[in-house]
């Protein structure tokens, strides 16, 4: 599989760096980490990933310059074993190039942003010295994402596929041994495994996938795979769709997989935005993209992709409107959007679901990094109002600070207060004017109310399910953007309007520059992403035509318009409820005494997790304890190893050979010579009578006998 | 010319004297004399066998045999005479410590 192309003009041969500038990134802070100050760590992490964003852009630009054709960048030997031929080639077309943007686009922002917030969190947490970790973690995400997109086999997008899933487990656990809220605990670390468990699950599925594929068509390259999948039957490409939708809702959080992206919001926020929103769990809906000629071979498959989309979507999307932690409401509005992305490319719109990736990547990271910043914001007012109260709390340095994490003193400094939940919050608008307002443009991205760039990339999401005949989906995710529209008016008048609920949002401060500006190049990007593929002139259509087989989706002024009015219904609705009549302090959620056993459905997340705690973990512990306590303990190590093993051992050693072998073949062996010996001796030693000559007489005998013998013969 | 059988027959007479001495004798010069006895009656019956076979084969052997006589009863009176300075006794039958 040696691609010997010819020489492309342009700069295909930057496509190795990618992943080098990251890790050399990595690298840097790696080694000289703990000695560089927190900006010069920040800088260089941040300078590796613009690097890769740049290399993205001028891998973009070649492909444009070569009219779109598919390049592959042949870099070294991976896995030669008789068919299996796997090499460390980058595949780069306008797929992987627009995937490349976002990653390295969105993420150096979001590394910029988190050189300020890192900044704060680790002094909120106390532990400045672990600053350097989160760049080196946020720089090997970005590497693995760029083997995920950039490779041009499935074993090449997997090796990224359990990168990225690693990443998403070091830095959902960076507060390893904290709670949400700051205090001893391993709720963190719990959040991580759950993340990297779940995904298991779905990586399994990609894992049957890939090995039907290998099995029936000798190869893991694309192009090999996809020539080859006209070939098989249908039923194996369905076999390896319906596995590679495993994968899918594992990585990207679909049901029945989904419950590890709330639980992941224990990550710091930066990691939220960038790797639970923007960036990892779309990548399910890469993965579906880019084998978009396996699904369109099988129409069963790509219904039941699209239902699983639309289904998620909605679900995800009332449960978040039962949530009151920040950053949760967000994690289930993630949920849902990839519900609309994964529905979108189910259905064979691949355009819509790029599109809806990308501006979602835009907003919802805004959101995500808007909502640290009013975090920070709470955080930074919780402290101010701490220390207008305790002024004579002595000047603690650092290490004191350190050394009280772990102790009693520090829940007396934090008093589990929670900066993520909404009902500490109210009025920040005022406090926090710059990120109301980008979180307002979030805001109605998400919302999907035009010319925001989400309204652009959902509406044709819509149009498609609408005009293609998926009328269950268009009517599931219909609902779902009326839900968006409601939960995050909801938010929008809890966070920012009505009065403080708690002196820490009273006292809330605005963000930094080195905070501010980032979201503020995103905000850029959700107004005007919409642009990208502007309905009648699908630019983004025709790039992404090169790679994948597309259709332009047409704009169906009725679809348009009934979203644009449920969005504005949802916003308005939220407005009656929450922003009329601003939640007080200790109030309970106003919709809550309105649809009561709906609501509480909602606020427990419709108690899947207690579900799944009840039909999978709490049986799979049972099992592993029957297995551990009965069967490994009691069955083989009591019974067969103790009993049986043990005991016939001790019975043969003990009868068989010990009393039978040994004390009566050997022992009496050697007793009997020794017997016989002793017998003979004491019989001999009487001729031994020390006399000569009787000795002499035995002589004269025995010459008698001998001469006798010799002459008598 | 004396016949062959008459030196066979003296030889074994004195054989028999020989050790018949050994045999019912205590004292240990005694012993000795009656080996010296056996000795010289087995060269007596080589020179014998040596004249009637015209070899000289036997008469050599009696050489040695009386060298090596000598030898022995150098070793073997010096023994006795150790012996003696401890036991006081050359009685054959007081040295019996290797009786077993």
């Amino acid at each position: 599989m040696f691609f010997a192309e010819p020489t492309q003009s342009g700069f295909f041969f930057l496509a190795p760096w990618l992943e080098f500038a990251p890790v050399i990134g990595l690298l840097i802070n790696l080694i000289f980490g703990r000695r560089f100050n927190e900006i010069t760590v920040g800088t260089v992490a941040s300078l590796a990933s613009g690097a890769a964003f740049i290399v993205a852009v001028l891998l973009a630009w070649s492909v444009a310059a070569n009219h779109g054709e598919v390049v592959r960048w042949y870099l070294a030997e991976w896995i030669h074993i008789g068919d299996l031929q796997l090499d460390w080639t980058f595949r780069v077309d306008s797929l992987s190039t627009t995937m490349m943007l976002v990653v390295s686009g969105v993420g150096t922002l979001i590394h910029i942003y988190a050189i300020g917030y890192m900044h704060e969190d680790v002094r909120f947490k106390g532990d400045t010295g672990r600053y350097p970790r989160f760049f080196v973690f946020l720089n090997l995400f970005i590497a693995a994402m760029m083997i995920l997109v950039s490779g041009d086999s499935y074993m090449m997008l997997f090796v990224g596929w359990e990168g990225v899933g690693l990443c998403s487990f070091l830095l959902i656990g960076f507060w390893y041994e904290l709670d949400t809220l700051g205090q001893s605990s391993w709720a963190n670390s719990n959040a991580a495994k759950k993340a990297f468990i779940v995904n298991r699950i779905g990586d399994f599925g990609f894992l049957i996938a890939a090995f039907i594929m290998f099995w029936n068509f000798r190869s893991f390259q694309f192009d090999q795979v996809f020539a080859a999948a006209e070939t098989v039957a249908p039923g194996v490409i369905l076999a390896i769709t319906l596995f590679m939708l495993v994968g899918v809702a594992g990585k990207s959080a679909q049901i029945p997989l989904y419950v590890w992206l709330p639980d992941a919001m224990a990550g710091p926020t930066p990691v939220s935005a960038l790797i639970h929103a923007a960036t990892m769990v779309t990548a399910g809906v890469y993965l579906i993209a880019r084998s978009a000629p396996l699904y369109i071979l099988v129409p069963q498959a790509q219904y039941i992709v699209a239902m699983t989309g639309a289904v998620t979507a909605l679900f995800a999307a009332t449960i978040a409107v039962g949530q009151y932690d920040i950053k949760k409401v967000l994690a289930y509005s993630t949920i849902s959007q990839l519900g609309f992305m994964v529905a979108a490319v189910g259905m064979g719109a691949f355009v819509a679901g790029m599109f809806h990736l990308v501006t979602h990547a835009f907003f919802k990271a805004l959101l995500f990094l808007s909502a640290g910043s009013v975090i920070l914001g709470l955080e930074r007012g919780h402290h101010h109002a701490e220390h207008s109260h305790h002024t004579e709390k002595p000047n603690r340095g650092r290490k004191a600070k350190r050394e009280e994490h772990h102790g009693e003193a520090r829940t007396e400094h934090v008093e589990a207060f929670d900066p993520n939940d909404m009902r500490n919050m109210g009025g920040l608008r005022r406090t926090m004017p710059t990120t109301f307002w980008l979180y307002m443009i979030g805001t109605l991205a998400l919302a999907g109310l035009p010319p925001f760039a989400g309204f652009w990339s959902k509406d044709e999401i819509l149009a498609d399910a609408f005009t293609e005949g998926f009328t269950a989906v268009y009517w599931l995710l219909t609902i779902a953007a009326f839900f968006t529209a409601f939960y995050m008016g909801r938010q929008i008048w809890l966070v920012f309007f009505g009065e403080p609920r708690h002196e820490a949002a009273a006292h809330a401060e605005e963000s930094p520059k080195v905070i501010t500006v980032p979201l503020i190049v995103l905000a850029v990007l959700s107004v005007i992403g919409g642009a990208l593929n502007l309905p009648g002139v699908h630019t983004f259509a025709e790039w992404l035509e090169h790679t994948i087989e597309v259709h332009a989706g047409e704009f169906v002024w009725s679809v348009a318009i009934i979203s644009t009015i449920l969005a504005l219904l949802g916003i308005w609705i939220s407005w009656l409820i929450y922003g009329r009549n601003p939640l007080k302090v200790g109030q309970p959620d106003p919709l809550k005494e309105r649809l009561r056993p709906a609501f509480t459905g909602m606020e427990n997340k419709w108690y899947v997790d207690e579900l799944y705690q009840a039909i999978i973990v709490t049986p799979f512990v049972k099992l592993s304890q029957f297995l551990a306590d009965v069967i490994d303990w009691k069955f083989w190590h009591d019974w067969f190893h103790e009993t049986v093993i043990v005991g016939t051992y001790n019975w043969v050693s003990n009868i068989a050979l010990n009393r039978y072998a040994d004390q009566r073949g050997i022992d009496a062996f050697a007793n009997g010579l020794a017997g016989v010996t002793q017998w003979l001796s004491a019989t001999m030693r009487k001729i031994q009578n020390g006399f000569v000559r009787s000795y002499a007489l035995s002589v004269l005998l025995g010459v008698v006998l001998i001469v006798g013998y010799l002459i008598l013969k | 010319m004396v016949p062959i059988s008459y030196y066979i027959i003296l030889s074994a007479i004195l054989f028999t004297i020989g050790v018949v001495g050994v045999l019912i004798r205590r004292n240990a010069l005694i012993i000795f004399m009656s080996i010296e006895l056996m000795l010289n009656a087995a060269n007596l019956a080589f020179v014998a066998f040596g004249s009637v076979l015209k070899s000289f084969s036997g008469q050599i052997f009696v050489f040695f045999v009386i060298a090596v006589a000598a030898a022995e009863v150098a070793v073997g009176l010096a023994l006795i005479v150790e012996i003696f300075k401890s036991k006081r006794s050359i009685d054959v039958d007081q040295m019996s410590s290797l009786k077993g």
